[in-house]
C-alpha cells in the first residue's frame, strides 16, 4: 500500500509546520485513508556534511588501499571548531576511492544509527582511530549504490548549499517518518500524492491544487499532431463488451544525457515512497506515476518500430517480461507489441498496464525516449495480473481504475522532468488516440444524503461537497434533483448511495447520531436453535467439555478411523487449496476431528476425558451439479435459484463427544468409575431426550470406528439412523492412541431436530392413588435383546403401566448355559382408583404371557 | 406362662403427710441425679411404677372411709403430679443433651473435596454467540443460519463483489477443487442474501457463524473463526439507527462505557461502508478506541440479487469477529487456547458467559 512522504504531499495541498506522520495519519481515516504503519526514521544521532581536507592512501598486506582521511565536520570537529577557524578535523578511515580531497560527503559521527541497525562508534582499525564513517548510498539506505561514497554534489546538490558541519538527516529526508496507508479497492486516485492531497484537504479543509489538470502544468502539453508516433488499437476481443484501451498518449525526447543523474531531492522522494531508484528515465516515470497516480512507460525509440499495436495475444504467444520471467500469453492479455519488417503487431512489447518485456526498455546508451501514457481496461489488466501474478505498482492502479483525462497531463510532465534534467529535447510529434467517454451523470435527489444518514444536510452543503469532490453539478429534472457529473477519477461514483457516502463522510461520520431502530418484534429462536442449546447445555451439566476443531481432514485421518472404501463418509469434498496439503478434506464426521482434540488433552496429562463438538459435517451427494455462475444486481429465477441450492452440499449439524478414563472421579470415598460403552450410549440417549425424539437403541455390528459387539445404532421413529454410540473399535483407539476401552457418540442433530413432532406435549393428569409394585425375574436366551424383553414387559402390563425399569442382568449355572436372568420392575397405577389385587393379578399374567412370545420364561 | 403377681408391699399412709412428703423428696433427688435418660428411665419406675411409694398411697386411698378419700386424694394426687413433672422436664433436658453430643460426634471434614461426579463446560466461543443472539433476539431480531461451504454466488456475487472486483481477490478464500464454483464462506454475509431471499422484507436478522480465511493459525488469526453479522431492512432505515444498533450490542458485551464510532471504509455490499471502533474503557494501557468491525448501509445491488426495490427499502448490515470480542472481553492472549480444544481453557467459563 502507498507510502506518503509528507513533504512530498506539501506540493499540493496546505500543510501544518512540523506535522507529524501521526497527525497525518489522524487526518486522513477521518475520510477514510486508514494507517497501515508509520515507519520510522532511517537514521537518527548525528548524520553530517563533511569536507575532506587530507586523504593519504595506505596500502594493507591483504591488497586493500584504504584511506587515512581528515574531514572538515565544522563544529563536529574534535575541538568543536571549523577548520576555517582553525579547528581540528577528524580522523577517518575510508575504504572507498571515488573521491578527492576538496569534496564533499556524508559523515556519520559516532552516536548515528544508520539503517540495519548499524550503530557507529569511534573505533580502532588498520591502525588509526576512525572517529566516524564516510557513508554510501547503500549504507544510508538510499538505493543499492555501493560503489563508492557519497559526493554530495555529484547527487544534484548544489557546493554552494552545502557546508561541513550542515545536518544530513535533513537534507537526504532521512529523518522523516513515513506514513503507510491502506487504501480500499473504490478509491484508486489514492495511490497517488494527487489523491492522497484531495483527501486530506477534505479531511482538514486545506488549500489543495489539483496536479493533474492542465491548468496546472507550468506550459500546456501540445495538441495531438500527425507526427505522432502511429498507434492502433486493434482489440478483437474485449472483455464484458469493454475495449482494452481507449487512450493512448505518446511523447518523444531526443537527446537525453544517458550518464545524467537523477535529481537528489527525486531520488530522495521515490525512496521515501518506496520505489528503487534505477535511471533517470525510470526514475522519472515512477516519480510523475507517484506523484499523479498515472502508470507511464519509457521505451527505448530506437527499439521500437512503427505502429504500435495494442492487441490480445494470440494463444501460446511468449513474452520475456521484465522480471526475467518467460511467460506463455493468454488470449485475454492485452499486449503493447510493434511491428519490425513491416510485420504489423507482431513483437510483443510489454503486457498493457501491467509489466512491460525486456526488448524494448530504456538502457545506459538509450538518448531517445518515447513515452507512452496509456488508459487501460481495469479488468483486464486485473485479470492478467493475477494470471501471471504480477501485482505491479501499474497494474495495482489500472485495476482500480486511473484517470482517462490524465495521461497527457502526465506524459508532459515526464517530458518536462527530462528535458530538464538529462537534457533532452521535446520532440513536437505528440500522438493521443483517444476514445474515452465522459462519466455518465447522475440524477441525484439533494435528500437521498439525509434520508440515508439520519443528519439533515442543506442542500448548499450537498452541493458544495459534490463540488468539491471534483463533480460537476448542474439543475436536475426537477427541483429536488440534481445532476451529478462524477470527476473522471473517481470511476466508483457510479450510482446516488455512492455520492451518500461522500457527502457523509466529507461532512464526517461523526455527526451520525445514535437512535436504535424499533424492530416489528421477531419469533424468538427457532426449533432447531432452542435445541441445540438444550442439547448443548445437557451435555454440559452431564459432565462433558464443549471443544471446538478445524473441520479440515485428510485420507489418513479416515484411515485411522478404519472407514472401508464404500463407505459414505469416504466422499468428501475436497478444497483447491487447502492450508495443509495433507488435509484437503471437509470432514465428514465430527468424530474424526473430535477423537484428534481428545488425543491431544490425553497428551497433556489430562487422562479422563469428557468431551463434545456440535458443527456441520459435509455431506456431498454423489455426482453434484456445478452452481451455476449468476450475474451481480438481480433475483435470480426460481429455477436459478433451484440450482444454486442443488450445487451447494447437505451440511447437517452433528454432535459427538468421546470418553476416555474415568466417568467419576476417584477420590477418598473410592476408585471412580472407568467410562465404557454405556455411558456414551446414555449420553447419546440424553441428546435424542433433549431434541424431543423418543429413540430406539439397536445393535450395530458393522459399523467403524466402533467395537463391533459394543455399539449401538439410534433409530427415530420411522426407522432412520440418527446416529452411533459405545466403545470404539480396539484397532482405532490403538491407532489414535488413545486409552484402552474409549468410548464415543454421534449424533445427526439435524436429523433429530426433523424427527421431532414440536407440538407442544399433552399432558397426562398425575394420578394420586396408591401405586402397586411387581417385580419380574424372566429367563431368556442370551442372544435375545434386553429392550425386546423390557418392550414386551411394557407391553403386556397394559394401560396400567406407569414405568418399568430393568434393575438385573444375571448369567450363570442356575439359569443355564447360553442364557441370562433378567430382572425387572414394573410400577402400577390406575387414574381413578386403587387397584385391587385382581388388578394386579390381571397385569402379572399379561406381562408372563408377552414375554413367552419374546421367549422369556418367568423363573420359578 | 408368667410369673406369679408378688404381693404389693404395703405402702404410706395417703394421709401421713410427711411420709408423703418424703416420698416426693426422694424422687425429686432421685430425678435431679439421674444424669442420662437410661439413670432417668430407673427413677421413673422407681417413684412412679406400681410398687412406688405415691403409687401405693394412691392405691390405698380406694380403701378409705369416705371422708378420709377427699382429703388423701388432695394428699396424694398434686404430689404425684409434681414428681411426674419434674421426671419430664428433666427427661426433656437429657434428650436435648443426647442430641446435641450425637449431631457433634457426628461431624465430619466438610473441606474434603467433594467432586465424585465430572463437571462439565461450554466452549466460550458458543456460549458468547448464545448471548449475542440473546442481545438480538431481545431487540425483536431473528437468528439466522446458513451453510458453511457456500455457493460463490451467495458468497460474492449476491454481495455485488463481481467475478472481477477487486475486493474478491482480498478475501483470502477457500475453493472447492473441481470447478464446482463453491467455497468455504469467508464471512457470514451470504446469510443476508439467503435471509432476504427466504424472509423477505421487513428483515431483522443476526447470523453469528463459522467463517473461513487461508490464514495460519498464529496468535491473532485462524483460518476458521466466527462473525456475527447483522443486517436489517425495512422503509425508511437509517445510518443513525445502524450507530444506534452498535452502541447497544457494544454496551451489551462491553458494559454501560462502551460505545462506536465509525470511519469511512469500503465494502462492496455496503454504500456507505464503516469501519467500525470500540471504545473500549479496559483496554490494556488504558481506555481507547479498537476496531471491532466493518457496517454500513446495505447497497442496492445487494437488495436487487433478492429482489428488494432498493427504492422502497433500505437498511444497514454490519459484522464482528466473535473471537476478537471474546479476547477483548475475557483477556485471552493467544488464539490457541480458543481453537486448540485443551478442556482446560473451556472449563474456565462454565456454561454461561
Amino acid at each position: 500500500m502507498p507510502l506518503v512522504v509528507t513533504e512530498w504531499l506539501g506540493d499540493h495541498v496546505e500543510l501544518p509546520e512540523g506535522l507529524t506522520a501521526e497527525q497525518l495519519a489522524a487526518d486522513l481515516v477521518r475520510v477514510g485513508l486508514e494507517e497501515e504503519a508509520v515507519h520510522g526514521a532511517a537514521v537518527t544521532g548525528p548524520l553530517v556534511v563533511g569536507r575532506v581536507l587530507e586523504r593519504v592512501p595506505e596500502p594493507q598486506k591483504n591488497g586493500k588501499t584504504i584511506n587515512w582521511c581528515q574531514v572538515d565536520v565544522g563544529a563536529h570537529n574534535v575541538d568543536g571548531v571549523p577548520a576555517s577557524e582553525g579547528g581540528t578535523p577528524r580522523g577517518i578511515v575510508c575504504g572507498a576511492q571515488n573521491f578527492d580531497v576538496g569534496d564533499l560527503v556524508v559523515v556519520a559521527l559516532p552516536g548515528a544509527v544508520l539503517p540495519g541497525p548499524f550503530p557507529i562508534a569511534s573505533r580502532k582499525t588498520y591502525g588509526h582511530v576512525s572517529d566516524g564513517m564516510i557513508c554510501s548510498q547503500r549504507e544510508l539506505g538510499l538505493g543499492e549504490d555501493h560503489d563508492g561514497i557519497i559526493v554530495l554534489p555529484r547527487l544534484g546538490f548544489a557546493e554552494a548549499d552545502l557546508a561541513p558541519g550542515q545536518d544530513a538527516v535533513a537534507l537526504l529526508g532521512l529523518g522523516d517518518e513515513v506514513l503507510e496507508i491502506n487504501v480500499t479497492p473504490d478509491r484508486g486516485y489514492a495511490f497517488s500524492y494527487r489523491g492522497v492531497a484531495r483527501e486530506y484537504a477534505h479531511a482538514t479543509g486545506a488549500r489543495f491544487t489539483d496536479p493533474g489538470l492542465v491548468a496546472s502544468l507550468p506550459t500546456p502539453p501540445p495538441s495531438p499532431n500527425d507526427a505522432g508516433f502511429p498507434v492502433e488499437v486493434d482489440d478483437a476481443a474485449p472483455i464484458h463488451g469493454v475495449t482494452g484501451c481507449d487512450r493512448f498518449v505518446t511523447r518523444i525526447v531526443r537527446g537525453i544525457d544517458p550518464s545524467a543523474p537523477t535529481p537528489a531531492w527525486m531520488k530522495r522522494r521515490l525512496e521515501g515512497s518506496g520505489v528503487r531508484s534505477i535511471s533517470l528515465a525510470v526514475d522519472v516515470t515512477n516519480y510523475v506515476m507517484l506523484d499523479l497516480g498515472q502508470p507511464l512507460h519509457a521505451y527505448d525509440l530506437g527499439q521500437v518500430v512503427a505502429p504500435i499495436v495494442v492487441r490480445r495475444a494470440a494463444p501460446g504467444e511468449r513474452l520475456t517480461t521484465l522480471d526475467d520471467v518467460a511467460r506463455t500469453l493468454d488470449p485475454e492479455d492485452l499486449l503493447i507489441t510493434d511491428s519490425p519488417g513491416g510485420a504489423r503487431g507482431s513483437r510483443v512489447l510489454g503486457l498493457a498496464g501491467v509489466m512491460g518485456g525486456a526488448s524494448s526498455e530504456v538502457t545506459e546508451a538509450t538518448t531517445d525516449v518515447l513515452v507512452e501514457a496509456a488508459h487501460f481496461d481495469p479488468v483486464t489488466v486485473a485479470r492478467t495480473a493475477r494470471r501471471h501474478k504480477l501485482p505491479s505498482e501499474a497494474a495495482k492502479r489500472f485495476e482500480r481504475g486511473v484517470d482517462p483525462r490524465l495521461p497527457a497531463v502526465a506524459a508532459q510532465r515526464v517530458v518536462d522532468l527530462l528535458v530538464e534534467h538529462g537534457g533532452g529535447t521535446a520532440d513536437p510529434a505528440v500522438g493521443d488516440l483517444d476514445t474515452t467517454k465522459g462519466p455518465a451523470p447522475i440524477t441525484f435527489p439533494l435528500g437521498l444524503p439525509s434520508r440515508t444518514a439520519g443528519v439533515e444536510y442543506p442542500r448548499e452543503q450537498v452541493v458544495e461537497i459534490l463540488e468539491q469532490i471534483g463533480a460537476g453539478v448542474s439543475p436536475g429534472p426537477d427541483a429536488d434533483s440534481v445532476l451529478v457529473i462524477p470527476p473522471t477519477w473517481r470511476p466508483d461514483l457510479t450510482e446516488g448511495v455512492a455520492l451518500v457516502e461522500e457527502v457523509v463522510r466529507i461532512a464526517g461520520y461523526d455527526r451520525i447520531p445514535s437512535t436504535v431502530p424499533a424492530a416489528p418484534g421477531g419469533r424468538g429462536l427457532t426449533a432447531e436453535q432452542r435445541t441445540r442449546r438444550s442439547v448443548a447445555r445437557a451435555l454440559a451439566e452431564a459432565g462433558l467439555v464443549e471443544t471446538l476443531s478445524y473441520p479440515f481432514v485428510g485420507e489418513a485421518e479416515l484411515d485411522a478411523l478404519g472407514l472401508p472404501e464404500s463407505d459414505p463418509r469416504r466422499r468428501a469434498v475436497r478444497l483447491a487449496n487447502p492450508l495443509a496439503d495433507d488435509r484437503p478434506l471437509m470432514r465428514t464426521s465430527l468424530l474424526v476431528t473430535l477423537l484428534e482434540t481428545a488425543r491431544r488433552n490425553v497428551a497433556r496429562g489430562l487422562p479422563d476425558v469428557a468431551v463434545f463438538e456440535t458443527g456441520l459435517v459435509t455431506l456431498p451427494g454423489e455426482d453434484a451439479p456445478v452452481a451455476p455462475q449468476l450475474p451481480v444486481g438481480r433475483r435470480p429465477s426460481a429455477e436459478e435459484l433451484a440450482a444454486l441450492e442443488a450445487a451447494v452440499p447437505a451440511q447437517p449439524r452433528h454432535v459427538a463427544g468421546v470418553l476416555t478414563g474415568r466417568r467419576d472421579h476417584a477420590g477418598w470415598w473410592g476408585a471412580g468409575r472407568t467410562a465404557d460403552w454405556a455411558d456414551a450410549i446414555e449420553v447419546a440417549r440424553l441428546v435424542a431426550e433433549r431434541a424431543g425424539v423418543a429413540v430406539s437403541v439397536e445393535a450395530d455390528t458393522e459399523t467403524m470406528p466402533w467395537h463391533p459387539g459394543r455399539c449401538a445404532r439410534l433409530v427415530v421413529p420411522g426407522g432412520t439412523v440418527v446416529g452411533h454410540a459405545g466403545e470404539l473399535h480396539p484397532k482405532v483407539v490403538e491407532r489414535l492412541g488413545l486409552p484402552a476401552r474409549a468410548v464415543a457418540f454421534e449424533v445427526d442433530l439435524s436429523a433429530l431436530v426433523a424427527a421431532a413432532s414440536g407440538e407442544p406435549v399433552q399432558a397426562t393428569a398425575v394420578s394420586a392413588f396408591p401405586a402397586a409394585k411387581e417385580d419380574f425375574a424372566f429367563v431368556v436366551d442370551a442372544g435375545v435383546p434386553a429392550a425386546d424383553v423390557v418392550a414386551a414387559v411394557a407391553a403386556g402390563a397394559g394401560e396400567l403401566l406407569e414405568d418399568v425399569a430393568l434393575f438385573d442382568v444375571f448369567t450363570g449355572e442356575q439359569v443355564g448355559e447360553g442364557k441370562k436372568s433378567l430382572a425387572c420392575s414394573v410400577r402400577l397405577r390406575a387414574a381413578d382408583r386403587t387397584l385391587t389385587a385382581d388388578d394386579v393379578r390381571g397385569v402379572r399374567e399379561g406381562v408372563v404371557a408377552a414375554a413367552e412370545r419374546v421367549g422369556a420364561v418367568l423363573r420359578g | 406362662m408368667s410369673a406369679p403377681a408378688e404381693p404389693l408391699p404395703e405402702g404410706p399412709s395417703p394421709l401421713d403427710v410427711a411420709a408423703l412428703d418424703a416420698a416426693v423428696e426422694a424422687a425429686l433427688a432421685d430425678v435431679a441425679a439421674a444424669t442420662d435418660l437410661e439413670a432417668l428411665k430407673a427413677v421413673r419406675s422407681r417413684h412412679t411404677g406400681d410398687r412406688s411409694a405415691l403409687a401405693l398411697a394412691n392405691r390405698a386411698i380406694g380403701a378409705l372411709p369416705g371422708p378420709d378419700k377427699s382429703a388423701a386424694g388432695k394428699n396424694v394426687g398434686p404430689r404425684r403430679g409434681r414428681v411426674a413433672q419434674a421426671i419430664a422436664a428433666r427427661q426433656a433436658e437429657l434428650e436435648a443433651e443426647r442430641d446435641e453430643r450425637v449431631l457433634r460426634e457426628e461431624a465430619v471434614d466438610v473441606t474434603l473435596p467433594a467432586g465424585r461426579r465430572p463437571v462439565g463446560a461450554r466452549h466460550p466461543i458458543e456460549t458468547i454467540q448464545e448471548r449475542i443472539a440473546d442481545f438480538f433476539v431481545g431487540m425483536g431480531w431473528e437468528i439466522a443460519d446458513g451453510p458453511e461451504l457456500e455457493a460463490e454466488w451467495f458468497n460474492f456475487d449476491a454481495l455485488n463483489f463481481g467475478p472481477d472486483h477487486p475486493a474478491r481477490q482480498m478475501q483470502d478464500t477457500f475453493y472447492v477443487d473441481g470447478g464446482k464454483n463453491l467455497v468455504l464462506r469467508t464471512h457470514t454475509s451470504p446469510v443476508q442474501a439467503r435471509s432476504l431471499l427466504a424472509r423477505g422484507v421487513p428483515l431483522y436478522v443476526a447470523c453469528p457463524g463459522k467463517v473461513f480465511r487461508t490464514d495460519a493459525l498464529d496468535a491473532t488469526h485462524t483460518p476458521v473463526f466466527h462473525q456475527v453479522e447483522g443486517l436489517a431492512i425495512d422503509k425508511g432505515l437509517t445510518m443513525a439507527n445502524l450507530v444506534g444498533t452498535l452502541d447497544a450490542f457494544a454496551r451489551a458485551m462491553f458494559g454501560p462505557e462502551a460505545r462506536t464510532r465509525l470511519r469511512p471504509s469500503f465494502f462492496p455490499f455496503t454504500e456507505p461502508s464503516a469501519e467500525m471502533d470500540l471504545w473500549f474503557p479496559q483496554k490494556k494501557g488504558g481506555a481507547g478506541w479498537i476496531e471491532w468491525g466493518g457496517c454500513g448501509m446495505v447497497h442496492p445491488n445487494v437488495l436487487r440479487a433478492a429482489g428488494v426495490d432498493p427504492e422502497e427499502y433500505q437498511g444497514f448490515a454490519f459484522g464482528m469477529g466473535i473471537e476478537r470480542t471474546l479476547m477483548l472481553r475475557h483477556a485471552i492472549a493467544d488464539m490457541h487456547d480458543i481453537v486448540e480444544g485443551d478442556v482446560r481453557f473451556s472449563t474456565q467459563f462454565g456454561t454461561e458467559i
